[in-house]
């Protein structure tokens, strides 16, 4: 047993030692090799884009990865990036209050504001309160058993209620106008100068890989394996002995804290977040990144994501009235006939081809393996010759 | 008393780290060496009066049955006869409507069906029920794994008994050289085996087979009974079963049902040639009768 079991550890070892390797090297030429290539304004858009792509892996933990299609990713996104834009809107000489509560005729700031003075408490809370409120609500879902489209759905009441609550006050954070965050300081720097939007474009690298790192641990061991099992066929997992609801209450909240993440790292780069982030379009388009990329692959997400965001801006550049078309096309095209994405595409049709086609040796998955079925078929069509 | 603390001191010694242990001897067990490790205690699984309507179709009623630790027991019965449902209520997937089931002395009113099976009751399914996107070593490591909750789940490894449990029932299953490919290539009997031994793996005191051989070739028939007999060594079993040459090489003590209540109960033969039964298999379909 040890004889066999040994050599393909070694193997896997290896493939850990390259993987990580090679995620090092991505991560090191984007970080410091594309300020290079790009300018100011393209770079601004792949950090952006890089910033959604922690809210894709986030996405296709939950429903990649654990079956569950969440329509309510934007209220994280927004929460992380309210989050930030307090934190920045607060740093103001003493006794000062954000500008936009005097037009309201609010004269002291409110309670809720005061703790996010502190950068520590924002950093925190940006990924904490997403994976509060995600727990919470999951746990309500989960625990009376509610699965399938009516989770979908769930989620998307959320995110409508936070929406029109986020619109409607303008006395607490200023409705439907947002946060600025391009005007305002952190560290004594402006926000939007270069060298801020540097700093956030490599931060949104490493908590990229970061983030890709942690789902990675996720889903490869046990948990990600029971995680799959809760996919495919949640009942039986309860027959085994195990109550999905907590995996699923913990799941659900680690995909809060990343969009929570993505969206703060977007509002620093964007400028300003509204609770236009928690329009019901947006939460889709996010679940589109990771339907495009490939649905339960890591790296299908972020390619997804980056893709399509891409495409956005090309056709929105070119033919602005072309996208949205594009966008509703591009997700029934994917569902229909794409049901594993781009990813799923390369490793099932692309990559078998282009092996055959340089003559390499595609790999006999199983050699030895029969089926008993075929075997049967075989010796009749043998014996009817 | 005497018999709880018997039963606690018992349950000392297969206490977590033997368990998995214990499964890899069951699998190399000679059946000529009976280990019963319950037989000093009272009825394994009690179940009073039990009644399941759905929407006022009755599909038990007024069905009550007993099993001593140890045994295995066949349960047969036209389509229909409610012995699926049996199965539910055990497993805690369906509520009775009245009635009480009672598994070694406590009952199980109310528990979830995690609950259950953690208390030692294990099910296979009539459809073979296994994880198709994950290996058949995987299928049996999720099973086998006795930490169910989120922090072993994340934190905890694997230890080298579970290891060798899992390679044990890879050999008994007969799976080894499909233990690393996607369960969803296997084919149907071996999907129906390797949901046995997912049963196995978890360990359960008891297991409930849910039409076993349905789909299987008469040599992997063959087989199975001989699984379950060398299983029975260990285990209480409660087998359901349509095919007769089946039940005639594993039944022991056989219960009839029949509209949702038991219409009789005693060995093969005696059970064969009661009138009742005769009547309620020749008033069915001839495949069903067979
Ligand atoms: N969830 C349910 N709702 C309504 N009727 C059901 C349900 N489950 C089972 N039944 C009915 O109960 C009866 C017994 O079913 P079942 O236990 O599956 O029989 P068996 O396994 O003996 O063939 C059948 O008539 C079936 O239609
Ligand atoms: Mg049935």
């Amino acid at each position: 047993m040890t004889a066999t079991s040994r050599p393909a550890r070694n193997i896997w070892k290896n493939r850990r030692t390259i993987e990580a390797i090679a995620i090092v090297a991505i991560a090191l030429f984007v970080a410091f090799a594309m300020p290079l290539l790009l300018s100011e304004f393209r770079l601004k858009l792949l950090g952006r884009f890089l910033s959604f792509a922690i809210v894709a892996l986030g996405i296709d933990l939950i429903w990649g990865y654990t079956g569950m299609l969440s329509l309510g990713h934007g209220i994280f996104f927004a929460l992380g990036g309210y989050a930030l834009a307090m934190h920045a809107n607060l740093q103001l000489p003493e006794g000062q209050m954000p500008e936009f509560f005097t037009l309201y005729g609010v004269d002291a700031l409110p309670a809720f504001w005061k703790p996010f003075v502190s950068f520590p408490f924002t950093a925190i809370a940006i990924f904490t309160i997403p994976a509060i409120v995600a727990g919470f609500l999951g746990y309500l879902i989960f625990r009376n058993r509610i699965r399938g489209v009516y989770f979908s759905i769930l989620t998307q009441a959320a995110l409508i209620v936070f929406f029109n609550f986020f619109n409607g006050q303008q006395e607490l954070i200023n409705g439907t106008n947002g946060l600025k965050t391009d005007t305002e300081m952190m560290f004594g720097v402006l926000m939007s100068s270069p060298e801020a939007q540097m700093v956030f474009f490599r931060v949104s690298v490493l908590l990229l890989v970061v983030g890709y790192v942690l789902c990675r641990w996720l889903t490869s061991g046990r948990f990600g394996r029971l995680l799959v099992a809760i996919r495919d066929d949640e009942s039986r997992v309860r027959f085994s002995g195990y109550d999905p609801t907590g995996f699923k209450v913990l799941v659900f909240a680690i995909s809060g804290a990343l969009a929570g993440i993505g969206g703060a790292l977007y509002t620093a780069q964007s400028g300003i977040i509204t609770p236009s982030a928690m329009e019901v379009a947006t939460s889709i388009e996010m679940v589109i990144w990771v339907a495009v990329g490939g649905r339960a692959t890591l790296v299908g997400a972020i390619v997804g994501t980056l893709i399509v965001s891409y495409a956005r801006t090309f056709l929105s550049e070119e033919f602005p009235a072309v996208w949205l078309f594009f966008q509703g096309a591009l997700f029934l095209l994917v569902v229909t006939s794409l049901p594993d994405g781009l990813v799923g595409l390369w490793r099932d049709t692309v990559w078998p081809w282009v092996q055959a086609r340089l003559g390499l040796t595609p790999q006999v998955a199983f050699p030895g393996m029969t089926d008993p079925g075929v075997e049967l078929e075989k010796q009749e069509i043998e014996s009817n010759k | 008393m005497f018999s709880t603390i018997v039963w606690r001191t018992h349950r000392l010694l297969l206490s977590n780290v033997e368990r998995p242990r214990r499964f890899a001897a069951i699998v190399a067990l000679s059946p000529d060496i009976p280990l019963n490790p319950y037989s000093f205690v009272s009825k394994i699984l009690e179940i009073e009066n039990l009644t399941v309507s759905f929407d006022g179709f009755k599909a038990l009623n007024n069905l009550t049955f007993s099993m001593e630790p140890g045994e295995l027991r066949t349960i047969i019965g036209p389509n229909g006869a409610g012995k699926t449902t049996f199965l539910d209520i055990i497993t805690g997937k369906v509520q009775p409507t009245e009635g009480t089931v009672k598994f070694k002395g406590k009952s199980l009113a109310k528990k979830s069906e995690h609950a259950i099976a953690q208390l030692g009751i294990g099910r296979k399914f009539q459809t073979p029920r296994v994880y198709l996107n994950l290996t058949p070593r995987e299928n049996l490591e999720l099973s086998c794994n006795r930490t169910k909750n989120v922090i072993g789940s994340l934190f905890r490894k694997q230890s080298s008994g579970e290891r060798r449990t899992i390679a044990g029932l890879l050999e008994t299953i007969g799976l080894v050289a499909k233990a690393d490919i996607q369960a969803g290539l296997l084919s149907h009997g071996e999907k129906q085996w390797l949901e046995i031994g997912m049963l196995v793996a978890q360990s359960p005191d008891l297991l409930l087979v849910d039409e076993p051989v349905a789909g299987l070739t008469d040599e992997e028939t063959f087989q199975t009974a001989e699984l379950l007999n060398s299983l029975a060594q260990s285990h209480s079993i409660i087998v359901i079963e349509h095919d007769m040459e089946f039940v005639r090489e594993i039944a022991r003590q056989v219960t009839v049902l029949h509209q949702g209540s038991v219409l009789c109960e005693g060995d093969m033969d005696s059970v064969q040639s009661d009138p009742r039964v005769i009547e309620v298999y020749l008033g069915q379909s001839e495949d069903e009768a067979a």
